[in-house]
């Protein structure tokens, strides 16, 4: 297999990690196994440049360039639609929506709470995306594994529902951590093992997730006393608010995720070797890692961190779970970890931003009559942009900049490559 | 002969196969034409991926590309329906409004697909994150416009074609009545599923088209050096594969069910992509995985309301103690299995997933 057309696809031309953190002691080995043959399309991006003002924006650039584009794409498609939204040409309509929106997400303490909680499992689900990314891997199975963490913090918080706070917020959080661990470890063990590729894997165990939970929550997960299927009230379970309204303790679980992750990734040997993997699996067998047990590892981690999502909500937010528990914050967070380029910061950012959007799209939808889902729309125009970021950097001149998706152009190419080892 | 089978399924455990055979046997021919129809929008998706994937390009926005047919197609045959009223005519009940809403489907499919192939061939993108975009994108833009333009006319449609009824001499043919039925009591895209997978394996195997395009997906390098224009070839498959996936969103929105529903494709795209591996990327091959999957989804149905009894009693306690929702969740279970190389290895076309760089040095 390996013998395949592998000149271009192989190398880790585009990585960029060595050059992200300079200081990080990884640099130099990384620097040791550079690209082979750079094709001219397949150039190797120039290095960061030393003054941080300059570099954030050869990082930054691209994506925030996106965003920008994709809002006045959006607004564009909010003024085709002003004959049906409003029944009649409305030049003024994108404005009205789009400023109804900054309110809703920022104009009030409310509004601004309800950002944050928004923001919070996508930025737990997101670091399950995207570190995935830094270590080869296309996690696409960060719904199931919100959904089965959503489902083990709903069956644990409701049977300790009694127990003293402690007690059954710690029980009903590992127990969310542990259910989506799980439906990380089997596509990664499934992965090392086998060589079944992970987005085939992980695709289908979010249909097998939905599944579980179907018959779980109809039958032995079920409450009596309810007119509909669902869980059991998660009672002391339930995490305490410490925001706002309704601020619950997740939102501090997904702020402290963000520098353990950054910390895993570039100041610990686990994510050194985790990156390696990820920019060129060969060179890391060379070095004496095992690519195997580094793809059930992140994956487990990947499961763990959506599952915490997934508890969090049904802790902090909902309280309970139905059959058709079903948000698509696991999709969202594929579009977060690819905006935050994979860094725990612009995940954190990227989070906030889409966490605003979802928060403040009520209001828009009441006082512009702009469908909600616009929302949506937007989030794929800016994932548009990031992928096709060749349009992005030609209207912009950047040369220099890097594109949107770089830290990830392994991971398609060994989709051929599955079960052929 | 009613004693031989009574001591076959008496037989401990292996009784339980026979017993399922027999339960088949008895109960398919009734639900077969159901089976073909669940199976025809999956089939249909998985003819689009094989023709991806056997020219070198992953696609997992089939989901997403069918999403947008189908809801291109009810819109489309909603305005047509209003601008020109007509009976429908006496097989399959064929109205211009049906038709263009076809047409429709099928056009945006294509333009969808272009968006795709733009993207990983010419832009070279990554493919997995393309399809996800794509898929991310349908279901916004759909959901979005639903709000906008079905929810205010809630009464819009074309209807639906209808079935052909087979005259019952056929269907009472012995042994082979049922699998004559099964095949021509569907509607239109219903019925055409069969010849397109069967004219799409003899082509893909038999005609000069399908040995370039499987050269491509196993070693493009090779195949340009011959002088096969790589990037057209993939081209024209991923937009010709859109047009499939258009065929099954039309078939959604036309065929099966009169009306839109956000995300009523449902997971359908990526049953398909589970029916392609399953069937080797190949068309008959994922054409039957796509009969299977959807016999297990009807046999779950079955049970509930008529669970195997008398002889079959064992066999019926034993399907009605399994939760139904595995029987939902076999394609998927099965699709691991298989990936994972528990049951044959299925291997995939070498370049899938690969940007195609005409220059480079390989």
């Amino acid at each position: 297999m390996s013998g395949g057309p592998s000149g271009p696809d192989q190398e880790p031309a585009t990585d960029p990690k060595p050059a992200m953190d300079p200081s990080a002691d990884a640099g130099p080995v990384i620097e040791a196994e550079a690209p082979q043959a750079a094709s001219p399309q397949a150039a190797v991006p120039p290095p960061l440049p030393r003054d941080p003002v300059a570099r954030f924006w050869s990082v930054a650039a691209v994506p925030i360039a996106a965003v920008v584009l994709a809002l006045l794409v959006g607004s564009l498609i909010i003024l085709a639609s002003s004959f049906f939204a409003v029944g009649g040409f409305e030049p003024l309509l994108p404005v009205e929506a789009y400023s109804s929106l900054l309110r809703g997400s920022f104009g009030s303490v409310n509004g601004l709470v309800n950002t944050v909680v928004a923001a919070t499992p996508l930025v737990l689900a997101g670091l399950a995306v995207g570190i995935g990314f830094k270590a080869g891997l296309f996690n696409i199975g960060a719904q199931g594994q919100f959904l089965m963490g959503a489902l083990a913090a709903a069956g644990t918080g409701a049977a300790l529902a009694q127990q003293p706070p402690p007690i059954a917020i710690g029980g009903a959080l590992l127990a969310a951590a542990i259910g989506g661990g799980l439906w990380g470890f089997i596509p990664g063990a499934l992965k090392a093992w086998t060589g079944a590729h992970e987005v085939v894997t992980t695709i289908m165990l979010n249909y097998i997730a939905a599944a579980v939970i179907g018959y779980l929550i109809t039958g032995p997960l079920a409450a009596p006393g309810f007119s509909f299927a669902r869980t059991g009230p998660v009672g002391n379970a339930a995490l305490p608010i410490i925001l706002g309204r309704n601020g619950h303790l997740g939102i501090l679980i997904a702020l402290l995720a963000v520098p353990l992750a950054y910390w895993l990734l570039w100041r610990s040997t686990l994510g050194f070797e985790l990156r390696t993997v990820g920019a060129n699996p060969n060179a890391a067998r060379y070095a004496g890692m095992r690519p195997g047990l580094l793809t059930i590892f992140t994956l487990s981690l990947c499961g763990l961190l959506a599952g915490l999502a997934g508890g969090g909500q049904i802790l902090g937010t909902s309280g309970f779970m139905n059959a058709s528990y079903g948000t698509a914050t696991g999709f969202d967070a594929i579009a977060v970890a690819l905006l935050g380029r994979a860094h725990p910061v612009g995940i954190l950012a990227a989070s906030l931003l889409f966490g605003a959007m979802r928060a403040g799209s009520g209001l828009m939808q009441i006082e512009a009559r702009i469908p909600v889902e616009i929302i949506d729309v937007i989030q794929a125009v800016i994932l548009l942009f990031l992928a096709a970021d060749v349009i992005v950097r030609r209207i912009l001149r950047l040369r220099a900049a890097r594109s949107g998706v770089d830290e990830i152009q392994t991971v398609t190419r060994s989709y051929g490559e599955q079960a052929a080892r | 002969m009613e004693q031989l089978f009574q001591t076959l399924y008496g037989i401990p455990l292996l009784g339980l196969v026979f017993q399922l055979g027999g339960y088949l046997v008895d109960r398919l021919p009734s639900i077969a034409p159901i089976v073909l129809g669940l199976a025809a929008p999956i089939a249909l998706g998985a003819l689009c991926g094989v023709m991806n994937e056997r020219s070198g390009v992953v696609n997992i926005g089939i989901e997403g590309i069918m999403l947008i047919a189908a809801f291109v197609a009810f819109v489309a045959g909603a305005f047509a329906a209003d601008a020109f009223p007509a009976e429908g005519s006496d097989v399959f009940g064929v109205t211009p409004a049906l038709l263009i809403g076809v047409a429709a489907a099928v056009i945006s499919a294509m333009l969808v697909s272009l968006l795709h192939a733009w993207l990983s061939i010419s832009i070279r993108a990554d493919q997995i994150i393309s399809g996800t975009i794509i898929n991310i994108a349908a279901l916004g833009l759909t959901g979005y416009l639903n709000r906008l333009i079905i929810s205010a006319n809630p009464r819009a449609g074309a209807g639906t074609f209808k079935s052909f009824n087979p005259p019952d001499a056929l269907v009472d043919l012995p042994i082979i009545g049922w699998v004559l039925n099964m095949f021509l009591d569907q509607g239109p895209i219903a019925m055409i599923v069969i010849v397109l997978v069967i004219v799409l394996q003899i082509m893909l195997f038999r005609s000069r088209w399908g040995l370039r395009t499987r050269a491509v997906g196993e070693h493009p390098k090779a195949a340009d050096t011959v002088g096969i224009d790589v990037i057209a070839l993939r081209y024209r498959n991923v937009i010709i594969g859109g047009a499939f996936a258009g065929l099954a969103g039309a078939y959604l929105t036309l065929e099966a069910t009169s009306s839109f529903q956000n995300g009523m494709t449902s997971g359908r795209g990526f049953i398909a992509l589970a029916a392609v591996i399953f069937g080797r990327w190949t068309p008959i091959g994922s054409f039957g995985a796509a009969l299977m999957f959807t016999a297990a989804e009807a046999l779950g149905v079955a049970i509930r309301f008529r669970p195997p009894d008398g002889d079959l009693a064992a066999l019926g306690d034993v399907m009605t103690a399994i939760p139904n929702q595995v029987y939902g969740a076999l394609p998927y279970i099965i699709t691991i299995i298989i990936l994972a190389g528990v049951v044959g290895r299925s291997i995939p076309p070498a370049a899938v997933g690969q940007p195609y760089y005409k220059e480079s040095r390989a």
